[in-house]
């Protein structure tokens, strides 16, 4: 009697709440199936080329199917064994590092001040580096294409870390400025009371603290110098031509190879795929230049 | 945070300084110094004057290749922005669904641009692309390298694949800062599904939501690997977008006066736009930090 006096009395909040489940479930769901098109729209195409990548040409050409009827790597053997192949993946992947570590180099100092002085032109500066992040790659092609080609630095690695800097140098700098206002202003003064010098503090103290955001920005650095083409390809003809324009040099070439290209293309998205999960609470912060 | 003032930190933004500088200002000043001058070869140059920039101004070429460029970004634009909200406000909120959402929907934004051309060069072939093929089984005429409707269909499609994820992602950062005090608000309010996301959601996201319209009208703005990789600017010059007609006039043909005024000016146009972005920025800024 009791125990259904007792289910009775908060039994008119059981059944709201009950009704309000109700109803989140059925939103939930609603957002489920939202959720599921856009991802399938997100995925089919990428399952698409995978899907190629694993059907030798003549099972692509003579028919159509969902799913490779005739599995085979043989498209992937042919990349990791033709050096004019691989090459272009230890290309890429050479002056991508060396442009991250030289955008992260300058761009720590430049980040630590912005966030913790102001200096005469400080907004302008700050505007300035924006500005070319924004600069369309196709005004700068050609110029670089004769500046480097003037200190003999075309088709170097070295070049395209260089020019790659332009947008990437910029990124770091508001990435790192973002997670540097996060830190308390206090630690450094108490590091300088305590008779730390300036890259002692910086290396010791500073930089674990921002660990996270460093690792955040390396990654920008490293996605945006991967994904471009333009500027790599017009500053490399043989040494230092990246995996890109390989496989552009492919697609215009007659009698398409469309195994091969298919899996250069999987290669690449792999290195993303790869490290996304780390990154995954960042990815807006990283693409909206550190400022959400 | 209030900041201190100290002329030193000059040193600190110097090694970035000389690094831009040489990678910006001196490829810069190449292109203006060019675009005043004209050469008939063998590194023998002569005062133009304006007159480069006249040329362009009255061509008809680059006002089409304009043309193209505001339509493209403005179609993606009405199109991403709205798609990647109605996303946002659908995403679970936390748990290992929201990582799994965030994970699969980065996807696109990792894979660099010539692939994105080429996925949707594969994909929407007749003979052997999955998109291509249904429709054409479905009756559909469709065939993107000869139809220039077809060609701008494919084209938007993949961008809004490409980047929608972009405002999806800053849009769910946005509603993930709302406190749950405000929904809790609501409810006892029975403020309706619609009246909670125009009242509390949207303006908590104007922030984000501007960054996120400005980055994609900027990089829409400067597109060129992607259409570059699809349709090489056809059929015809259907698809010839500022970028690409710029290249093609700067390394296919090699008219570097016409190509450098042009240059300056795409580069002057994006300039004001970041200006206009950076102030509203520095603004939003000033104003949560208040």
């Amino acid at each position: 009697m009791t125990d259904a006096a007792q289910n009775r009395l908060p039994g008119d909040l059981t059944v709201a709440r009950a009704k309000a489940n109700r109803q989140r479930g059925v939103r939930l769901n609603g957002s489920a199936v939202v959720m599921a098109l856009y991802l399938l729209f997100m995925l089919v195409p990428i399952y698409w080329l995978l899907n190629m990548s694993l059907k030798t040409n003549t099972e692509i050409l003579s028919g159509f199917s969902l799913w490779p009827r005739d599995l085979t790597f043989a498209n992937y053997t042919t990349i990791l064994t033709d050096p004019t192949w691989y090459m272009g993946y230890v290309n890429s992947i050479i002056y991508v590092t060396m442009n991250t570590v030289l955008s992260l180099a300058v761009a720590l100092p430049a980040a630590y001040a912005f966030s913790r002085y102001s200096f005469m032109g400080d907004k302008h500066l700050f505007f300035w580096l924006l500005t070319n992040r924004m600069a369309p790659p196709a005004v700068f092609a050609l110029p670089f294409f004769q500046l480097y080609s003037s200190v003999g630095l075309f088709d170097t690695h070295i070049a395209v870390a260089l020019a790659h800097t332009l947008f990437n140098v910029p990124l770091a700098v508001w990435i790192l400025e973002g997670f540097m206002r996060g830190v308390p202003k206090e630690i450094d003064e108490t590091a300088y009371l305590d008779g730390y010098s300036f890259p002692r503090f910086f290396i010791r103290i500073f930089t674990p603290l921002i660990a996270s955001g460093i690792g955040v920005a390396a990654f920008f650095c490293f996605m945006f110098s991967w994904v471009e083409l333009l500027l790599s390809r017009t500053l490399t003809s043989v040494d230092a031509k990246p995996i890109a324009a390989t496989m552009t040099r492919t697609v215009s070439a007659s009698g398409m190879d469309w195994g091969v290209l298919a899996a250069a293309g999987i290669l690449t998205i792999v290195p993303g795929a790869l490290v996304i999960y780390f990154v995954r609470n960042y990815i807006a912060k990283g693409f909206a230049l550190g400022r959400v | 945070m209030n900041k201190t003032v100290n002329q030193k930190a000059w040193f600190l933004v110097l090694p970035v300084l000389v690094l831009v500088a040489f990678s910006a200002v001196i490829p810069l000043m190449t292109v203006v110094n060019y675009s005043v001058q004209d050469t008939f070869g063998n590194n023998v140059f002569f005062w133009e004057g304006l007159g480069w920039f006249e040329e362009m101004l009255a061509s008809e070429r680059m006002w089409s290749a304009f043309r193209r460029q505001l339509m493209f970004s403005g179609i993606i634009l009405v199109i991403q922005v709205p798609l990647g909200i109605f996303i946002a406000l659908n995403m679970p909120k936390k748990g290992f669904w929201a990582s799994f959402c965030l994970v699969l929907m980065a996807l696109p934004l990792l894979i660099p641009w010539n692939v994105v051309g080429t996925i949707w060069q594969i994909f929407g072939r007749v003979d052997i692309g999955l998109l291509g093929y249904t429709l054409d089984k479905i009756g559909i005429s469709y065939n993107y390298t000869q139809d220039p409707v077809a060609a701008w269909i494919t084209l938007i499609v993949m961008d809004v694949w490409h980047w929608t994820s972009l405002v999806a992602l800053l849009a769910y950062a946005g509603r993930q800062s709302i406190p749950d005090a405000f929904y809790q608000a609501a409810k006892i309010d029975q403020a309706s599904r619609w009246a909670v996301f125009w009242y509390i959601e949207l303006p908590k996201m104007t922030g984000v939501l501007l960054i996120a319209i400005l980055l994609r009208f900027m990089d829409s703005f400067m597109i060129y690997t992607e259409p570059f990789v699809l349709t090489g600017g056809g059929p015809g010059n259907s698809t010839t977008l500022l970028s690409i007609d710029l290249v093609k006039m700067a390394l296919g043909q090699f008219d570097l006066g016409p190509a450098a005024a042009f240059s300056l000016m795409y580069f002057l146009t994006i300039l004001a736009i970041c200006w206009v972005f950076y102030t509203v920025m520095t603004t939003l800024d000033k104003r949560d930090g208040v």
